[in-house]
């Protein structure tokens, strides 16, 4: 760029002309690199409205104002310019960088992965919300457990099939007489032995029986059993809870079927089934669990007059459940602990 | 129990047209489960006829075996074939190859014709083979799929049969019968018997039903002396127990009823093979047979002795020390004092309501029986069945209750049968030691089967209910007295009699009601604090797994416990584990933890997080209690608390996993790969979820890298462990190298959590950050420093961070320098450069003090 002369302080011309080179250079700037150029140029030490500036201490003190005035409209013209011209590139700066910066969204990776829930834990404790939500609660006993609780309390007796050896894991030595239990009937005893009258709890739990590993069966399992004892309680109550939470559990639609049957802790028993609407292969009645009113012997054992007080119970497998409720296929699948299994699930059932 | 449908129908009105599925939905409805059904036509199709062998030329084969070329007439003599199946031929004449030798010519027997199928999808053809064309097959039991095969070749006249040729087989064999299979609850013995089903049946349906113990025509009445009015006096029979369980005769009723002259060798009738093979028993021997049929007929087992090899007279007792006895089976079997016993003056002749002894057991040549029906104490039975591992179909009818009136009806049908089917003599000598003892009558208040089922049944529904079932009725003020029928010994609560009227009503008679019990707390506190670390845990990328509590002892030793005790680790065993290797009860949750992350590996997860909550198992000092309280009765506080101490302590426990990366390189983002330090973050996360604070330290496990372990304490105790596994225990389980886990006691952690948190204030003025680099001896903790420099620093500051650790170029040697990132904040004003600097001195200068650490 060639140096252009240095106007007269007072040549308006020449200053007009100065000041239009300046703006048509600003506007001339394709970017800020180039208009920080121009400004410098034009607006600078040595450019040539700087110097003529510079000349007005020269002049004669009538001159100063006239001078002073027509230069400094001329700064004003200019800046006004430069700052339009800035505004304008900077805009297109900033979008320039954005367009840069695009990236392949697909490309995006899972970073840190969410882990799981075990279906079980989680059927769990969506089973004991249903009867948080009636106002129940959740009661938990050992695992290890006395005979006593495990088995007399729930008048099984001594030579009761169920407390075979080859149903029931016994801790060495016999003659501790504890077992790994075998239902989660004993934390319905210790309910009631611990609990205030009227006594509605929930007994989730992990089980024990001495079956081989199948795809239908488990030694190590989870059960959940209901009991309600209360002053007036009958078969009736027993059938409208359980309608109530097979709903919760299969949707609007599902019903149950109780058959007579036989259990050593419950006089009269049922076994339970469901009406599994959305079961493979069309809808079928399942085997659920079992149920009845509170046996007599039982209340006594736990030390509640059965003339005063009535009571129901119920249970039921959570693999069970699972396995028709969800279509799980084998057991097995519940065990091994492979994440593809729970993955799948994620935190929900 | 299998009821074969041909057998039902001789006591019910179930249809001719009914199926087993039929059946079992009407059973269903009274309670008795249905199970399965078997049905021979499933497996067997026909053409299978009668044939008459009317030529059997033997040719012997290049392979040494000789073949039979048979001409077997498959219609009757001078009628033509109808059948048109290719390979039958016209002329009603099948030429047969057979390979067995046991029939001669002349003889009926059982051809199947092409177009046949057998058991196993064998479908019958015309083929070639030993150079003829053989157009079907002349059939054993066996390939009829029938019974075992001890004869060969199925010869009918053996069987006391001369059908004419071209007789369906099928028919002839009642393999068109198929029976249900219902599960029946141990309560009902008497399900175990056509009589008991019969009567069920008749519940479900409103039917007539027919008593086939009142069918036995020439059953003797009991008389008060115990024998029968037209009997003579029968074999000598003594019952003595000296030692009765729970107060109760082992034997009550010991019938014996003498039969003369049988042939042991007389063919069992097809119609009864089948019926008996149907109810899933094998056809043995006419003896056998009848007795079985009695038995499934009735409930009532019986045996049958040979008279000839009974020496003396029948003692029932229990058992003397030392004695043995060779059972049916050809077990030497070892009794114990409890077992009750049959004897005869040599000796012990069978575990009585088990199984027989072999010295005494019917042969082929025995000629006169002795039968035995009897009444023995279910818990008697029950346990010698235990002691000697022998279920049997006697013990499984005695051990639920059978009949007690039964005995001398039965022992009387066993006779009529031997008579009818055998060619024996009834002796008439019988002997009837003992006596029923029957169901106690039970006073029902009218009140209480509305009060257990919530319907109001009317008092003619609740008579004729418990009329119906066999009960005997009689009006007590406002009560009714009831006494059950005999072989309802399961009858015997008020209960009890409320379900036999709920179930003959009919269940679906029961209203529904959804009870309102008082309002509810919702979860615990500590309910909800574990969902929240599960929860918090699997966010966090950890896989929930539930893996089994038995282990090894070695498992237990190594992963359990820190070996710092000096002490063997105490652990609880299992008296009848599933595998002999997986004795022990865990102590520890890791070895399954690590099993599953294994079995993950193996199937191609090499990058895998995994977490377990679940109890371990530790012994007190009181392990169990020597006795426990009686059945049914409230055993008192302080029985119950001497119980609760012998309970082992099951603390929950918390473990985690980790192998491999915790994120894959990716594009433009580096992998990074899991190590010991996010096993000590899996603990810390433990702690913040439940807001407790974990103290870390450097610590030493077996289990564990010795230079990478972290001692995870609450509170100053030792709660568990983190840090990388040992190389050596990687290698040993084929893990993954440093694969990491944590292991803490979450009970302890969930006991400490804070009820309630309080706020706390938040300052809104700015922070001031200082960083400081130390340079302390290579030993001393990172953790120890940076508590020096938290208590130097005082109240302002805010938090504190390592954010480099060095050692080498310009640090003495076995030195390091630490560096922290200081960040104060005050909460009433903005902190002066000066305030902040004077702060970090503090924190310096204590840090110097303590451990000697120099300003970098």
């Amino acid at each position: 760029m060639s140096t252009p002369e240095t106007p007269h302080p007072l040549d308006e011309t020449a200053i007009d002309h100065a000041v239009q080179q300046a703006v048509d250079a600003f506007a001339a700037a394709g970017d800020l690199e180039q208009l920080k150029a121009a400004r410098l140029a034009h607006t600078g030490d040595k450019a040539p409205l700087v110097l003529a500036n510079r000349a007005i201490g020269s002049l004669d003190k009538t001159e100063k104002a006239a001078a002073g005035k027509l230069l400094g409209g001329a700064r004003g013209k200019m800046q006004k310019a430069l700052a339009a011209r800035t505004a304008v590139l900077e805009v297109e700066h900033a979008e320039r960088i954005l367009v840069e910066e695009t990236v392949d969204v697909t490309a995006a990776q899972r970073r840190r992965p969410l882990g799981a829930r075990h279906p079980l834990s989680v059927l769990q404790e969506r089973v004991s919300d249903v009867f948080i939500a009636m106002g129940w609660e959740i009661a938990e006993g050992p695992e290890v457990e006395s005979e006593w609780f495990n088995f007399d309390a729930l008048n099984i007796a001594p030579d009761h099939p169920s407390r075979e050896m080859q149903d029931t894991f016994f801790v060495e030595p016999p003659e501790a007489h504890l077992v790994l239990r075998t239902h989660t009937s004993p934390v319905q005893i210790r309910s009631l032995l611990t609990r205030e009258l009227p006594v509605y709890v929930l007994c989730p739990g992990k089980t024990f029986r001495t079956d081989e590993l199948d795809a239908t069966h488990t030694p190590v399992f989870h059960q959940f059993e209901g009991l309600a004892v209360d002053k007036g309680l009958t078969m009736a109550d027993l059938k409208g809870t359980l309608e109530h939470f097979a709903r919760q559990m299969f949707g609007p639609d599902a019903a149950i079927r109780l058959r007579p049957s036989y259990f050593p802790f419950t006089e009269p028993s049922a076994e339970l089934d469901v009406w599994h609407a959305q079961a493979k292969g069309g809808p079928r009645w399942v085997e659920w669990g079992g149920c009845g009113m509170m046996n007599p012997a039982v209340l006594r054992a736990a030390g509640v007059d059965p003339e005063e007080y009535t009571g129901f119970a119920f249970g039921m497998g959570i693999e069970r459940t699972l396995m028709f409720r969800n279509g799980v296929p084998d057991m097995r699948d519940m065990i091994e602990g492979d994440i593809r299994f729970s993955q799948h699930f994620g935190m929900e059932v | 129990m299998r009821i074969p449908l041909s057998w039902i129908r001789e006591y019910t009105q179930f249809p001719e047209s009914g199926t087993a599925e039929d059946l079992m939905a009407e059973l269903v409805k009274v309670g008795l489960e249905e199970e399965d059904v078997h049905r021979p036509t499933d497996e067997l199709s026909g053409p299978i006829v009668v044939g008459e062998v009317l030529e059997k030329i033997p040719e012997p084969q290049s392979n040494g075996k000789t073949i039979n070329w048979c001409q077997v007439r498959v219609v009757p003599e001078g009628a033509a074939q109808t059948l048109t199946h290719e390979g039958i031929d016209p002329s009603g004449i099948q030429g047969v190859v057979c390979g067995a030798h046991n029939f001669e010519v002349g003889d009926k027997v059982v051809v199947t014709l092409p177009g046949a199928v057998l058991p196993g999808d064998f479908r019958i053809a015309a083929r070639k083979t030993y150079g003829h064309v053989s157009a079907g097959m002349i059939a054993s039991v066996r390939e009829l799929g029938i019974g075992e095969d001890h004869d060969g070749i199925l010869v009918l006249s053996r069987l006391g049969l001369d059908p004419e040729p071209g007789t369906d087989a099928m028919e002839l064999l009642g393999l068109y019968d198929s029976a249900a299979e219902i599960n029946v609850t141990p309560d009902r013995g008497y399900a175990f018997s056509l009589r008991g089903i019969a009567r069920e049946y008749s519940h479900a349906t409103g039917t007539p039903f027919i008593d086939p113990a009142a069918q036995i025509s020439t059953a003797p009445t009991a008389t008060a002396q115990g024998r029968h009015d037209d009997a003579r006096p029968g074999h000598e029979v003594t019952l003595t127990d000296h030692t009765p369980i729970y107060g109760v005769q082992g034997c009550s009723r010991f019938v014996t009823h003498k039969v003369t002259g049988i042939d042991p060798t007389a063919p069992t009738p097809p119609w009864m093979a089948a019926r008996l093979r149907l109810a899933g028993m094998r056809s043995i021997s006419i003896a056998v047979d009848v007795s079985n049929y009695v038995m499934l007929e009735l409930g009532q087992p019986n045996h049958c002795y040979d008279d000839a090899k009974l020496d003396g007279g029948i003692e029932v007792r229990r058992a003397a020390a030392g004695e043995q006895l060779t059972t049916l089976d050809e077990k030497v079997r070892t009794l114990n004092l409890e077992d009750l016993v049959i004897a005869d003056q040599s000796g012990p002749i069978g575990i009585a309501g088990v199984m027989g002894g072999a010295r005494t057991e019917v042969d082929a040549t025995t000629s006169t029986v002795i039968v035995e029906a009897a009444h023995f104490d279910p818990i008697s039975v029950s346990r010698s069945k235990r002691r000697h591992k022998l279920p049997s179909e006697a013990s499984k009818r005695f051990e639920r209750g059978v009949d007690p009136l039964l005995p001398p009806l039965a022992a009387q049908r066993v006779v009529d049968l031997l008579v009818q089917l055998a060619g024996g003599t009834d002796s008439r000598e019988v002997t009837d030691a003992g006596a029923p003892v029957l169901p106690e009558p039970i006073l029902l208040e009218p009140t209480l089967p509305e009060k257990l089922t919530g319907v109001a049944y009317t008092q003619e529904q609740i008579s004729s209910t418990l009329e119906a079932i066999g009960a005997e009725l009689r009006q007590e003020g406002e009560h009714l007295l009831v006494t059950p029928p005999s072989w309802r010994p399961d009858l015997t609560i008020p209960a009890a009699l409320v379900e036999e009227i709920a179930r003959l009503v009919g269940y679906d008679q029961i209203p529904s009601r959804l009870p309102v019990p008082p309002a509810g707390r919702g979860l615990t506190t500590a309910q909800q604090r574990r969902r929240g670390v599960y929860a918090g845990m699997a966010a966090a990328g950890f896989t929930e797994v539930l893996s089994y509590p038995f282990y090894s002892e070695v498992a237990n030793t190594r992963f359990g416990q820190a070996e710092d005790t000096g002490k063997p680790m105490p652990m609880l065993r299992l008296a009848n584990p599933i595998a002999n290797q997986h004795p022990a009860l865990r102590t520890t949750v890791v070895p399954g933890l690590l099993e599953a992350l294994r079995r993950n590996v193996s199937r191609g997860f090499t990058d895998v997080a995994l977490f377990e909550a679940g109890s371990v198992f530790h012994p007190k000092a009181q392990l169990g209690s020597p006795s426990i309280p009686d059945l049914g009765a409230y055993p008192g506080e302080e029985v119950l608390a001497g119980l609760d101490a012998g309970i082992p302590d099951q603390p929950l426990h918390i473990a985690a996993a980790l192998s491999g990366a915790e994120t894959a390189e990716l594009p433009g983002v580096p992998g990074r790969r899991r190590d010991w330090a996010d096993a000590v973050d899996a603990a810390q996360k433990v702690a913040d979820l439940l807001r407790v604070r974990l103290e870390v330290v450097q610590g030493r496990h077996q289990a564990f890298h010795p230079g990478r372990t972290a001692e995870l304490r609450f509170k100053g105790a030792r709660i568990g462990h983190a840090g990388e596994l040992h190389p050596k225990i990687l290698e040993e389980l084929d893990l993954p190298a440093r694969t990491s886990v944590m292991e803490l006691d979450l009970s302890v952690l969930i006991e400490g959590s804070p009820e309630q948190i309080i706020a706390e204030p938040i300052s809104t003025f700015p922070p001031t950050t200082q960083d400081v680099s130390l340079i302390v001896a290579q030993e001393l903790p990172a953790a120890e420093l940076q508590a020096a420099l938290v208590e130097g620093a005082g109240e302002l500051l805010e938090s504190i961070e390592l954010f480099d650790v060095y050692a080498g170029e310009h640090i003495e040697a076995g030195h390091k320098s630490l560096a922290f990132a200081l960040r104060f904040r005050a909460e009433d004003r903005t902190l002066t450069a000066e305030e902040a600097s004077s702060a970090r001195a503090g924190a310096v200068a204590l840090a110097q003090q303590r451990h000697g650490a120099v300003q970098r």
